[in-house]
């Protein structure tokens, strides 16, 4: 099949691209913010500590930035060589936010270079900082940018299409989608709370593993505190992408709810499996909830899949998805804010083996979820590669050898990944943190 | 000046910058291997080390930005080339994963591995030959058109003078660039015996680079006549090029004014550049594509003509922070840390 049919080997191979991609892209736009804060609190708390947790963040981000720069390059030059036909017609009305992702990428760029070969060569560690908001800014950006392109996918306009040709081109309004303030919050808010809790992982791996020291103890409740927030924000958003679909994507909803019949007072479901005949089985039934989601009305009207043509939904498989990612987003809220309640009145158990393997364990989950979200937000859209307008067979590739191309990509992010962890084990096991610090005692900046 | 031609200059520019830019990284690389393997890496290592990591993230998007721009401004150009460049794309992909990465597992990871300096060197060499496939496809003559679809000619690629010749070219032109640059820089850093390792390299590469530049002319003349009259149009350009050429290697030749053979190479290579590109004008496909017809809409150009200048704004103070930190900074040069 991967090798015979176009279609489904472009859209194996961009999968394959885009998920192994989102996980260094996720730490590509979390890390910098948390360098800057761990940067600023040592400045203002004259704490060699942060100082030295924005520099060790900073060594290990370099390895994921290289990976992720050149799977960016991938996906970018690959949006043409896979779709050729989407994107022509992009090309004509949304290039621009392309267009400014890479000057925001440009930008980024720049100042790491700069951040990372001036480390030791300002004597001011203000100025250091200051090297970090270009650095943090330039991530945020381009993935608001790269964002809005997606955004436009699910919700097209800004333009008309009259006998098969696109005009009244308006990329501004392209830009501004209905699609674009919820996708672009999100993917914001749960790439900060991702990293946040891979850090706090971190922290707890080496607390368990016996290291006392009051280093990993700093970068745990700062992880946390700070995973908390963006958990939280990124619920409350979730709330807003869910009523923005219930308007604008009534079938993708559908699809994730597993909700057929067009009804009043939606019930939502968690969990279960669907048999051979469409029957759920198992599920746990939330009554009222999927209209209050939809519409923050318990009785508001929930449009089924039943209502759209069969060749217009999308895979029910999605519903694992959802399920997947909001489970893991509500764990990781109780869980972290359990651990600040805990540390504020002084419960014993936060402070326990078994909590903090479970804050290790918040690590890869968050980054499960930040996968999970991607496949629901895309798989949801079957068949369109643009909502409505043009259908993922339409743009695809008339080339043959994408299945083979595809071994070859394979073999490359398998090299990358295994390369990525090898080279991050390295560098922090031969230099743990007492060692570093026993290092910076001569006093070089305190 | 229309939209259609400023678009297709700033892309050409950015182009020429990558070009520059990647040729001198990707030289690096190659000479950094060469070196590991003639076991002179303890006289050179240093300062292609200390030149590249700062920039080679820069170098990428270059890249990047060449591809998002044509996309922007000839959304036809997707159709075209996104269809016919599957693999010779992909594999420069590939290469360039292993080598941005790479370079990154090595310089912070595990310092002096054998293997990856070779890989390094090795696909540095690989990327421009697998690229430099685009401008020969642009020539005409490898694409047909099959069902409404346009379709990459292999066995006529494969087999032509012309593509093996732009392949050389780019390998030579990236040996030449990379040599003549890191002359300058080492002589920069004070470190002679570099220098005149990186001297000796620039003069090797420099003949086989007119030799093999005057044969695609030549080879034009019979695939694309229509192509080769109108460079003959614009002698002037490519002999005003050979004139900065000669000027360049004497320089480099007589040990003297290393900066300003850095200055007259780019100037050649910008001239000849812009020559082969004016005298392609209007095609980007050809015959299929021109800049004309592959235009995006009105608002789509002037949008991006924005967002062009204002990026600009941005980025050449940064760069320019960038090159006084780094490659005019007299101490990194050096190698001394100074507190400031």
């Amino acid at each position: 099949m991967l090798f015979e049919d176009p279609v489904i080997a472009s859209r194996f191979l961009t999968l394959l691209t885009l998920s192994f991609h989102i996980i260094y892209a996720t730490i590509g736009v979390g890390v910098p913010l948390m360098i800057m804060i761990a940067q600023w609190i040592g400045i203002r708390k004259n704490d060699e500590h942060y100082i030295l947790m924005a520099r060790r963040w900073a060594r290990g981000f370099v390895v994921t930035v290289a990976v992720g720069v050149v799977t960016g390059t991938v996906i970018g030059l690959q949006l043409s060589l896979l779709w050729p036909n989407f994107m022509e017609l992009a090309g004509q009305i949304i290039a621009l936010p392309l267009f400014m992702e890479v000057f925001a990428f440009f930008f980024e760029a720049i100042f790491l270079g700069i951040y990372l070969y001036t480390w030791d060569r300002f004597e001011d560690q203000r100025k250091h900082f200051f090297l970090l908001i270009p650095v943090a800014l330039g991530a945020g950006m381009s993935a608001f940018f790269i964002t809005v392109v997606n955004s436009f996918m699910n919700a097209p306009q800004g333009f008309d299409i009259i006998n098969g040709q696109l005009v009244n081109a308006n990329p501004i309004a392209a830009m501004l989608n209905p699609a674009m303030p919820t996708k672009v919050s999100h993917v914001l808010a749960t790439a900060y709370m991702t990293v946040a809790f891979m850090l706090a992982a971190i922290a707890a791996y080496h607390l368990i593993k016996g290291s006392n020291h009051v280093y990993h103890k700093k970068a745990l409740h700062l992880t946390m505190k700070v995973g908390l927030i963006f958990a939280i924000a990124a619920a409350i958003i979730g709330d807003f992408s869910g009523k923005f679909l219930a308007e604008y994507q009534p079938e993708k909803l559908a699809a994730a709810e597993w909700h057929f019949e067009t009804e009043e007072g939606a019930p939502l479901l968690m969990y279960g499996v669907l048999d051979e005949n469409n029957e759920v089985k198992g599920a746990i039934k939330i009554p009222f909830a999927l209209s209050i989601l939809a519409f923050s009305a318990p009785t508001a009207e929930v449009i089924g899949l039943n209502e759209f043509p069969v060749e217009e939904t999308p895979p029910l498989i999605v519903h694992y998805y959802f399920d997947l990612m909001i489970t893991i987003g509500v764990f990781m809220i109780v869980l972290s804010l359990v651990y600040w309640i805990g540390i504020k009145r002084g419960w014993a158990f936060v402070k326990a083996t078994w909590y903090r393997w479970l804050i290790v364990l918040g690590g890869p989950l968050s980054f499960l979820a930040i996968e999970a979200g991607w496949w629901l937000a895309e798989v949801g859209r079957q068949p369109w590669i643009l909502r409505g307008i043009m259908t993922v067979e339409e743009a695809a590739t008339s080339s043959d050898y994408v299945g083979f191309m595809s071994i070859l990509f394979i073999l490359l992010y398998i090299i990358l990944g295994i390369g990525t962890v090898v080279v991050l084990r390295r560098m922090f096991k031969n230099n743990p943190v007492e060692k570093e610090l026993k290092a910076s005692q001569g006093g070089d900046n305190a | 000046m229309t939209l259609e031609i400023l678009g297709i200059t700033v892309l050409w520019t950015f182009l020429f910058g990558y070009i520059i830019i990647g040729s001198i990284d990707y030289g690096a690389g190659f000479f950094n291997a060469y070196s590991i393997i003639t076991r002179k890496d303890h006289i050179l290592s240093n300062v292609i080390q200390r030149y590249l990591s700062p920039v080679w993230e820069v170098t990428n998007v270059f890249f990047v930005f060449f591809f998002v721009g044509i996309v922007g401004f000839f959304p036809d150009t997707a159709y075209y080339f996104g269809t016919i460049f599957l693999i010779p794309g992909s594999i420069a992909l590939i290469l360039l994963a292993i080598r941005g990465s790479y370079y990154a597992f090595e310089t912070y990871g595990s310092k002096g591995h054998k293997g990856y300096a070779f890989m390094y060197g090795l696909s540095g060499l690989l990327i421009p030959a697998s690229l430099s496939i685009v401008l020969t496809i642009s020539e005409g003559g490898f694409v047909f058109i099959e069902d409404g679809n346009p379709v990459l000619d292999y066995w006529a690629l494969f087999t032509s003078p012309l593509s093996w010749s732009i392949v050389i070219l780019s390998i030579v032109a990236v040996l030449y660039i990379s040599a003549v640059f890191l002359t300058w820089y080492a002589n920069k850093t004070g470190d002679v015996k570099a220098t005149n390792l990186m001297r000796r390299y620039a003069l090797i590469w420099a003949l086989p680079l007119i030799i093999t530049a005057s044969g695609i002319v030549y080879e034009l003349k019979f695939h694309n006549p229509e192509h080769y009259e109108r460079i003959i149009d614009l002698w002037w350009m490519f002999g005003l090029s050979f004139i900065l050429w000669i000027a360049a290697v004497w320089f480099i030749w007589k040990r003297k004014k290393y900066g300003t053979a850095v200055w007259l190479m780019f100037g050649q290579f910008a001239l000849a550049f812009y020559g082969f590109g004016i005298s392609h004008y209007p095609y980007l496909l050809y015959p299929y594509l021109t800049i004309y017809e592959g235009f995006t809409n009105q608002a789509m150009a002037i949008s991006l003509v924005i967002v062009f200048i204002l990026g600009f704004a941005l980025l050449i103070p940064s760069l320019y922070l960038l090159f006084k930190l780094f490659l005019f900074d007299k101490n990194y040069l050096k190698g001394r840390q100074k507190k400031e």
